[in-house]
């Protein structure tokens, strides 16, 4: 998932939570139904897992730009230097 | 959010978090309480001083109470039961479980209910000849998520007689 995707999953996420607290509280406060209140708030759970948790293909739409091939060559990596081992006495 | 696991992790703590909260808030619903009782004692069965010493009485008891008002949607059961209290020279108080019931629904809360005591009326010692003692209906009103709280109904005026039967 690219950074966008990301940040877009993580907000949605914590609203689709929310809201569906908010509306599995109210509802079952309207009708006495501490089941519906329960109920309500496990399909929203599941729905928000189906939305957010796999790695749908929307949520790839703006893939991060790596250094052309071509680019790369220009700059040499770092070398390593090889170091002396000195030994224990 | 960069893998699977994170995001499902991420996902269900935080919809536990939640849950938590609306539980929170849930409990803090209360109803306007105005609950009723009547008890009647209908005859006194027996009247002994049992072997090890012991006074024992048996009662038919006749209870009316409507303990509908104390139901909330967040009210899992009620649990009622009737005491007999009373003073004795060894203890400033007694109090004697005669009676008890879960009431899991708001429409078996208004009953009425005539028996002898579920559970036996023994005085530790042999005071209770001529006692005057009150017969209280506490219950209990146990939530789905929250705090319990307990009240009662006194209900005084009740003797036992001069001798045994």
């Amino acid at each position: 998932m690219d950074w966008q995707g990301q940040k877009v999953v993580e907000q949605l996420m914590q609203i689709l939570l929310v809201i569906s607290g908010v509306v599995a509280v109210v509802v079952g406060y309207a009708t006495e139904s501490f089941r519906a209140m329960m109920l309500i708030y496990a399909g929203g759970v599941v729905l928000a897992t189906l939305v957010t948790v796999p790695n749908w293909p929307f949520y790839n739409h703006h893939p991060l730009k790596w250094l052309d091939q071509s680019e790369a060559e220009k700059h040499p990596k770092p070398q390593v230097v090889a170091k002396k081992r000195f030994s224990k006495k | 959010m960069h893998s699977f696991g994170y995001r499902a992790n991420s996902l269900l703590t935080f919809a536990v978090t939640i849950l938590a909260f609306m539980c929170a808030i849930v409990s803090f619903s209360f109803s306007n309480q105005t609950p009723s009782a009547q008890i009647q004692i209908l005859n006194i069965n027996w009247f002994q001083k049992q072997p090890h010493g012991n006074d024992e009485v048996s009662l038919t008891l006749n209870i009316t109470a409507d303990l509908q008002s104390l139901f909330t949607w967040n009210t899992k059961q009620v649990f009622a039961f009737v005491a007999a209290e009373y003073k004795t020279s060894k203890n400033s108080l007694n109090q004697v479980s005669l009676w008890d019931a879960i009431i899991p629904e708001k429409e078996h809360a208004k009953f009425w209910i005539q028996i002898s005591n579920k559970y036996r009326f023994i005085d530790q010692g042999y005071n209770l000849r001529r006692k005057d003692f009150n017969l209280t209906l506490h219950w209990h009103v146990m939530p789905k998520t929250g705090k319990m709280f307990a009240d009662k109904i006194v209900m005084s005026g009740y003797s036992l007689p001069d001798a045994y039967r």
